[in-house]
């Protein structure tokens, strides 16, 4: 057997992204996700139900005798994509991945996991794991706090999956307090989450089981970013590309300049590397390869910067529209800079990589 | 069509005809040239078999198992990489079968005179001046930068017929005998101490017209196929991580810790994953090639090695500390091959600085992709209509 990663799309993987794309292209495009950001609910509740539900996108990691898609981290993977794309607003990292991945490591013939992940599959429920956006998957984890701040997403969540001191459990919206933050990142909100002491709680696992899932969770969830900000930085290109192209200063389109295609040429090079990373990464998750851990390292560590410096050269390659509040520019700026801080930055995925490829700190 | 069963048959007689462990190399390759089994997607009698691309991988590891000698791919891979496939388009038959065989065997080492002092990023500026003379054509002029012109037995060669035209016209493109007494090759000392490369004076130098691969003035078009030749055969191999350069720094960080540093290591962490990345996209490229998806990819991996292998080998130096103040040795030789691994740290920096420039600079490559890839916009020229005798020189 092959020890190389498939690093290509299959079929069934590029049928899944037109189906997504157009989703998105006719449901959320860029200036009504903007009014949505401002209106502080930014979710639009009739597209989770067509992409999670109705096209079944929110069970893609669920095996099919659990009631999902059974299919793999590299067809999430092309969501993600699609989803960094369009920077749409939907739950889908922190619910079908980050806490479906999470409750596939514990006991899934246990009852309560069995029904709540037959329900996230299903795009029924939103389900959000209470930990700030920012954890990194060997970090610190909040066991047994009251209040956690910067948790992503808890504004649409029907159930958080809480660490308490003596394992997980899954506590009902009403039975904690969301105080929204101001986010950075307009399409993706935060919270400070606070849970009610008498709140009805069901147990899922011991403190060990859930840290393992917890970790697993969020490992399989900054490998997926990656895909999300190799979307992100693919849109960010093109557009980029297609203005200059159709931008005219000194008599001349402004993609003629060599100071600029330079630079376009260049993002062109780190977003096909991206590529490579975001694959690798997805089928290592897909395939539970030994080397998971490396390449989620690999891939943030890469990926976040592409999907920076994409944005950031968009702005600045659009210039004064780029700094407007009407071009969308500004959306990826915001995502990106944030995707970069989310499961851990880029520098924090270098010193788990230098444990697992042993070029230790002096 | 020939599957991948038939050729393993065929491989498995010629290894039976011709037992490696008892047979000449030289016997040996030509048995495999005349079996078709030497590029398998190349015709009947020239080397191949008309087979797919792809199943050339299917009789190099047959051979491997057992032990074959290899065409040593390296020191002949400006004949395999491009004078073979020109040939092959452009030859006439008996251009084709007269040079093949030497050429994919070995027996004959081929170099290209393409660049000339002043015409290198903009090659088509070339002045080197080919004149007809009865049946045969006079050269006179220049070339510079030419990798085994010291041990090659035939070049491929651009000149320029016509200097009426404008410059993309006019030229016209030969094979040339580098054992012809107008032939003078002098070695071309560079920044590492030895002379890997040469400057060519041709004075006088006679070729027949058989010799002319396509039309007079069509040189330039000729020329194309063998450059985008060039540019399909990076990304081809295989490396294993920590393959390139980042294998050498990596060992050395380990092996010696009083060497470390924190501004050192953080540097480190973030070449060896852009150096992981870099392989990636390369694998990525071969399994596009080997679905039969070529994507525009390849013109971006040189430009991503290049950077790499400068700034790895740049850091290596800094790592050594004061080993880094020494070099190994400045003898002047005249190598057949550029041995990265067999030299130390200050070498590698100084050879890897030719990677942004050797076979397009990285300058006009982000030019190619802006353009071709991306589909950019050209910047306005002032030199196409020209003839090239009024360029400015």
């Amino acid at each position: 057997m092959s020890t190389q990663p498939d690093l290509l799309y299959s079929e069934a993987e590029d049928d899944l992204r037109s189906a997504v794309r157009s989703l998105l292209t006719d449901r959320s495009d860029t200036a009504s996700v903007l009014v949505r950001a401002e209106s502080g609910t930014p979710y639009d509740p009739e597209l989770w139900k067509a992409l999670a539900g109705d096209m079944g996108a929110a069970g893609l990691l669920v095996p099919e005798k659990l009631g999902g898609q059974g299919a793999s981290h590299r067809e999430a993977a092309v969501v993600l994509e699609e989803l960094g794309r369009s920077v749409a607003p939907a739950p889908y990292l922190t619910s079908s991945v980050i806490a479906t991945e999470t409750l596939l490591a514990l006991d899934t013939e246990s009852e309560p996991v069995a029904a709540l992940l037959a329900e996230l599959a299903a795009g029924r429920q939103v389900a959000v794991l209470a930990v700030p956006l920012s954890a990194a998957p060997d970090g610190p984890l909040p066991f047994g706090a009251r209040r956690i701040t910067g948790v992503p997403d808890a504004a649409a969540a029907d159930v958080l999956l809480v660490l308490k001191s003596d394992g997980l459990y899954a506590v009902e919206a009403a039975g904690v307090t969301v105080e929204a933050l101001t986010p950075l990142d307009l399409t993706r909100p935060l919270a400070a989450v606070t849970v009610d002491r008498t709140a009805a709680a069901t147990r899922l696992a011991d403190a060990a089981t859930a840290e393992a899932a917890v970790r697993r969770g969020l490992l399989a969830g900054a490998g997926l970013l990656a895909s999300e900000q190799l979307g992100l930085a693919e849109w960010c290109l093109e557009e980029t590309v297609r203005h200059t192209r159709e931008r005219h200063q000194f008599n001349r389109p402004i993609g003629s300049f060599q100071a600029l295609k330079h630079r376009m040429a260049q993002l062109w090079l780190e977003v096909v590397s991206g590529r490579a990373a975001a694959r690798a990464v997805a089928d290592a998750l897909a395939t539970d390869s030994p080397e998971a851990a490396l390449t989620v390292a690999v891939a943030q560590a890469y990926c976040s910067r592409v999907a920076v410096h994409a944005a950031e050269e968009c702005v600045q390659l659009h210039a004064g529209i780029g700094m407007t509040w009407e071009h969308p520019a500004h959306l990826y700026l915001k995502r990106a800079k944030s995707d970069e801080i989310a499961l851990g930055t880029p520098g924090r995925h270098k010193e788990a990589l230098a444990e697992l490829i042993d070029l230790r700190a002096p | 069509m020939t599957d991948a069963a038939e050729l393993l048959s065929r491989t498995k007689e010629l290894l039976a005809a011709h037992p490696p462990a008892t047979t000449d190399r030289t016997d040996f390759l030509t048995a495999r040239f005349d079996a078709g089994l030497a590029w398998v997607h190349y015709p009947k009698g020239l080397g191949g078999l008309d087979a797919p691309r792809t199943l050339q991988a299917v009789v190099d590891a047959e051979l491997t198992a057992a032990g074959a000698p290899d065409n040593d791919p390296r020191r002949i891979g400006i004949g395999l990489g491009m004078a073979a496939p020109t040939i092959l388009t452009y030859g006439s038959e008996e251009v084709k079968q007269r040079f093949l065989r030497p050429l994919w065997v070995g027996e004959e080492v081929w170099c290209q005179l393409f660049s000339e002092p002043g015409a290198g990023s903009d090659l088509a500026a070339l002045g080197t001046r080919a004149v007809r003379d009865g049946g045969d054509w006079v050269l006179n002029g220049q070339k510079v930068w030419t990798s085994s012109a010291h041990v090659a037995r035939w070049a491929i060669l651009i000149a320029r017929t016509d200097p009426e035209l404008p410059k993309h016209r006019g030229i016209t493109y030969f094979i040339c005998d580098m054992s012809d007494p107008g032939v003078e090759v002098r070695p071309l000392r560079q920044i590492t101490g030895e002379a890997e490369f040469n400057e060519v004076f041709l004075t006088d130098v006679r070729i027949p017209d058989a010799h002319r691969l396509g039309e007079v003035g069509e040189g330039w078009k000729v020329a194309q196929t063998t450059l985008m030749n060039e540019r399909v055969s990076i990304g081809g191999s295989r490396i294993p991580r920590e393959g390139g350069m980042s294998g050498p720094i990596a060992r050395t960080w380990r092996e010696r810790p009083e060497l470390r540093t924190h501004d050192l290591h953080q540097r480190l962490l973030t070449l060896w994953v852009d150096a992981e990345v870099a392989r990636l996209a390369g694998e990525r490229l071969r399994q596009q090639l080997a679905a039969g998806q070529p994507g525009p990819e390849g013109s971006g991996m040189k430009l991503a090695f290049a950077r790499l292998n400068q700034e790895i080998s740049g850091l290596e130096v800094e790592l050594r500390g004061e080993e880094g103040l020494l070099y190994d040795d400045w003898t002047m030789r005249r190598p057949e091959l550029v041995d990265f691994t067999g030299r130390d740290a200050g070498y590698r920096y100084l050879r890897s600085k030719g990677n942004s420039i050797e076979g397009g600079t990285s300058e006009v490559l982000l030019n190619i992709v802006a353009e071709r890839v991306l589909g950019l916009p050209s910047e306005p020229r002032n030199d196409k209509d020209v003839a090239w005798k009024d360029l400015t020189r």
